[in-house]
C-alpha cells in the first residue's frame, strides 16, 4: 500500500544513460523497483544495468507497457520528456530534474491535468514506499516500512527527519518530495487527501518551507475538512530574509508573502503542532500517536 | 534576474506599450544632450535594482535642463541602500490623472500565470490587496491560449473604463502579457500604468524579473549579470557561476550544507540556540571536493565569520569528497576559522577518517553541532 507507487509499479527511466540516470537506475533496481526500460534518444538498442534502452517512449511502451516514469533529462529538454511520457499514456511521472523554466513547467502541468496524470516534482528527490518501490534518488537505507506518511518540499531535510523517525522506530508508508520549484505537479492538499484514504497511513508529517502559500492552504484544508489523521508540521526558513532565494527556486519571501511566521501561525490556528527543530518532529508525533 | 527600469521599458516599447520619451545616461552632459530633445518638465530616475527607490530619494523632478544636470550629478554621487548609482534615466514628466496597476506573475496553487490589475496603482500590489482587496482583479491565464482580447476588455471594464479607452487599455495589457511570455518573466508589471490628463495610457514605471532557470534562453541578460552588472554582490556572483546558492546574512556563524531545506533548517537551529548565521550556502547534490573548497572560500571571505558549521547529510553527496574539499580549502586558504563539522551518510567512515587524520573533530547530530558552534562563535563577544 502507501500512495502513488507500490510493488506493482512498472517504471521506465527517461535519461537513463546520463551519469545520474544510470547511477540511480542501479540503486533503484537494487531496492527492488521494477524498472522495465530506459529511454535516451540516439542510444536505442543498448543496455544499462541489464535494462533495455530505447530511442523513444513510444517504442518502450509498445514492448513494456510501463505505468510510471522517472525523468533525469537536463532542464532545457525536460519538459519535452514529460510531454513525451504523457502523450504515451504514462500516468505517474517523477521529475528529478532541477532548473526547469517556470513557463515550461506551467505548460506541462496544464497538459498533465488534461490527461489526468500525476506529476511528482520537478526538482524533487522522488517518492519511496519503503520495502516496495522507490522512484527517486533518496538514500534507501534511512527508510523503513511503517505507518507514517511524509510529504515535503525539500530533499535532504526529508532525509534528516526520515532517518530520525527510523531510529525512533517510526516506519513510513510513503515519503515524497513535492519539489523545490514554484510550480510543482502536486501540492500538500493533494497528498493529504491521498494519505487520508490510504489504510496503511496512520499519521502525516508535512515539511514546508518559505515561499508561496501552499502550507497555509493545507492548514486551512486540514481544519475545514476535519482531517481524520494526526498531522505534525515543520517549516524551514524562520531565519530567511525577504527577497532572497534560499537555494530552491520556490523558497523566497516576496514582500510579506510566504514567511515562515504566517505558515506556522496558520498551522497553529488549525490546531496542528509545529516542530521547532527537526528532531522535535518525531517527539511530537510520538506524543500524538500515544495519546 | 531583475532587469533595470530602462531595460524593462525598452522591452515594453517593442510590444507597442507607450512609455515616456527619454533616454539613459551615465553623465550629466549626456543628460543635457537627451533633455534638449525632450519637453520639460523632466523626471530623473536612478537606475538601481532596489524596490522603494523613490522613497530613498532616487527619483527627482525638475523643470529645466540645468536642473536636470544638477539632479543627475546628485544621483550619480549617491548610494541607495549601499548600492552606488551608475546611470540615470531622464524622461519627460507625465501629467498623471490616475495611477493604475497591471502585472503578470505566477499562481503556485493553480499552476498557472495570473494577470493582476487594479485601478489603484503606484504602491506595492500586495499593499493594495491588503487595503482594498475588492479592487484587485485576477484572471488565470492558460499559456496555451494566452490572454484573450475579451479578457483584457473585461479587466478594462472592471477598472471603470468605457469607450475607446477599453480597447486602448486592452491592447497594452495584451502587449504586456506577450512580453512577459517571450522574456520568461516570473514577474512583469507596470506600476504605475498612468492614465494621463489627456486620457492616454503610459507605463511610467516597469519591472521585469526573468526566471533564473530560463536565462539560458536570454543570453544578452545573462551576460550582463555574469559581468557583475546586476543585483549580485561579488561573492554571490562567484557562487552563482560555480552553481552554489549563497545568501549573505548579518551574523557571525558561516554555514555550508547540502540541500536547500537542510541548510535553511540549519540556520533556524543556530538561531534557536541564540546564534546568528552569517550566510546561507547550499552546495547542492553530489558536490565534488573542488566545489566544497570554493564554498569554503566564499563563506570565509566574509570578515564577520568567527566560526564555521558544515552540515552534510550524504545522499548523492559523498562524505569523503566533502572531507577532501575541506582539507583542500584549509591548505589553500591557510589558517581558517574554527570549524564544527557534522557529516553523515554515503561514505561516512572514509570521510571521518580523512578529517580525523587532519585533527578535525566530527559530530553526528545536527542539533548538538549547532549548539557547539554557537558556543564557539560566542567567545570573545562575537554575538
Amino acid at each position: 500500500m502507501g500512495i502513488l507507487i507500490d510493488k506493482n509499479t512498472c517504471a521506465i527511466v527517461q535519461g537513463i544513460t546520463g551519469t545520474q540516470g544510470s547511477f540511480h537506475t542501479k540503486l533503484m533496481l537494487e531496492y527492488g523497483t521494477k524498472i522495465v526500460a530506459g529511454v535516451t534518444p540516439g542510444k536505442g538498442g543498448t543496455q544499462i544495468h541489464g535494462v533495455p534502452v530505447y530511442d523513444t517512449v513510444e517504442e518502450a511502451q509498445q514492448k513494456h507497457s510501463a505505468n510510471a516514469s522517472i525523468i533525469f533529462v537536463p532542464a532545457p529538454f525536460a519538459s519535452d520528456a514529460v510531454l513525451e511520457a504523457l502523450e504515451n499514456g504514462i500516468k505517474t511521472i517523477t521529475v528529478i530534474t532541477e532548473h526547469i523554466p517556470i513557463k515550461d513547467a506551467i505548460t506541462v502541468m496544464k497538459y498533465a491535468k488534461h490527461v489526468n496524470a500525476t506529476i511528482v516534482g520537478p526538482n524533487t528527490p522522488g517518492i519511496i514506499t519503503p520495502a516496495e518501490s522507490k522512484l527517486g534518488i533518496m538514500p534507501a537505507h534511512i527508510f523503513k516500512p511503517g505507518s507514517i506518511g511524509m510529504v515535503s518540499r525539500s530533499g535532504t531535510l526529508t532525509y534528516e527527519i526520515a532517518a530520525d523517525l527510523t531510529r525512533k522506530n517510526l516506519g513510513q508508508s510513503t515519503c515524497l518530495g513535492l519539489g523545490g520549484d514554484p510550480i510543482t505537479g502536486l501540492n500538500f492538499i493533494d497528498i493529504l487527501k491521498m494519505f487520508g484514504k490510504d489504510p496503511q497511513t496512520k499519521a502525516v508529517i508535512l515539511i514546508g518551507e518559505i515561499g508561496g502559500n501552499l502550507e497555509e492552504l493545507a492548514a486551512e484544508y486540514i481544519s475545514t475538512a476535519k482531517y481524520s489523521k494526526p498531522v505534525v508540521a515543520f517549516i524551514a526558513g524562520r531565519s530567511a530574509p525577504p527577497g532572497k532565494r534560499m537555494g530552491h527556486a520556490g523558497a523566497i519571501v516576496m514582500g510579506k508573502t510566504g514567511t515562515a511566521e504566517t505558515k506556522i501561525e496558520a498551522f497553529k490556528n488549525a490546531g496542528i503542532e509545529v516542530a521547532e527543530r527537526p528532531s522535535e518532529v518525531a517527539e511530537l508525533l510520538i506524543k500524538l500517536i500515544r495519546t | 534576474m531583475k532587469l533595470f527600469e530602462y531595460e524593462a521599458k525598452d522591452i515594453l516599447a517593442k510590444y507597442g506599450i507607450p512609455t515616456p520619451q527619454g533616454g539613459l545616461a551615465t553623465t550629466a552632459s549626456q543628460v543635457r544632450e537627451i533633455a534638449t530633445r525632450l519637453k520639460p518638465p523632466f523626471a530623473v530616475k536612478a537606475q538601481v535594482l532596489i524596490a522603494g527607490r523613490g522613497k530613498a530619494g532616487g527619483i527627482l523632478f525638475v523643470d529645466t535642463i540645468t536642473e536636470a544636470e544638477k539632479a543627475t550629478k546628485k544621483l550619480l554621487n549617491m548610494q541607495i541602500r549601499g548600492i552606488p548609482v551608475k546611470s540615470v534615466l531622464i524622461e519627460e514628466k507625465i501629467r498623471i490623472k490616475k495611477e493604475l496597476y497591471f502585472g503578470i506573475t505566477t499562481d503556485r496553487f493553480n499552476q498557472s500565470y495570473v494577470a493582476i490589475a487594479s485601478a489603484v496603482g503606484g504602491m506595492e500590489i500586495e499593499e493594495i490587496a491588503a487595503e482594498t482587496p475588492e479592487r484587485v482583479i485576477k484572471i488565470l491565464v492558460n499559456p496555451e491560449h494566452g490572454l484573450h482580447p475579451f479578457q483584457t476588455r473585461q479587466i478594462a471594464k472592471k477598472m471603470g473604463y468605457a469607450g475607446s479607452q477599453i480597447s486602448e487599455l486592452g491592447r497594452i495589457l495584451e502587449g504586456l502579457y506577450r512580453a512577459g511570455m517571450d522574456y520568461d518573466a516570473e514577474l512583469i508589471e507596470m506600476n504605475p500604468l498612468a492614465e494621463t490628463v489627456e486620457g492616454k495610457f503610459v507605463a511610467v514605471d516597469a519591472r521585469i524579473i526573468i526566471d533564473d532557470n530560463a536565462l539560458f534562453r536570454h543570453q544578452e541578460y545573462k551576460k550582463r549579470l555574469f559581468e557583475g552588472e546586476g543585483e549580485l554582490t561579488p561573492p554571490e556572483l562567484e557562487a552563482m557561476k560555480n552553481d552554489l546558492a549563497y545568501v549573505k546574512l548579518d551574523g557571525n556563524i558561516g554555514v555550508i550544507g547540502n540541500g536547500a531545506g537542510l541548510v535553511m533548517a540549519t540556520l533556524d537551529t543556530i538561531q534557536y540556540y541564540d546564534g546568528k548565521p552569517a550566510n546561507f550556502l547550499d552546495v547542492g547534490g553530489g558536490a565534488p571536493s573542488e566545489k566544497i573548497a570554493t564554498a569554503l572560500r566564499i563563506v570565509l571571505s566574509d570578515p564577520n565569520v568567527r566560526a564555521l558549521f558544515i552540515n552534510i547529510l550524504g545522499g548523492i553527496t559523498r562524505c569523503d569528497d566533502v572531507a577532501r574539499g575541506i582539507i583542500e580549502a584549509r591548505t589553500k586558504i591557510g589558517g581558517t576559522k574554527p570549524m564544527v563539522i557534522r557529516l553523515v551518510g554515503t561514505n561516512e567512515e572514509e570521510g571521518k577518517q580523512i578529517l580525523r587524520q587532519a585533527g578535525i573533530h566530527i559530530l553526528e547530530s545536527m542539533e548538538e553541532a549547532a549548539q557547539r558552534v554557537v558556543e564557539i562563535a560566542g567567545h570573545g563577544g562575537g554575538k
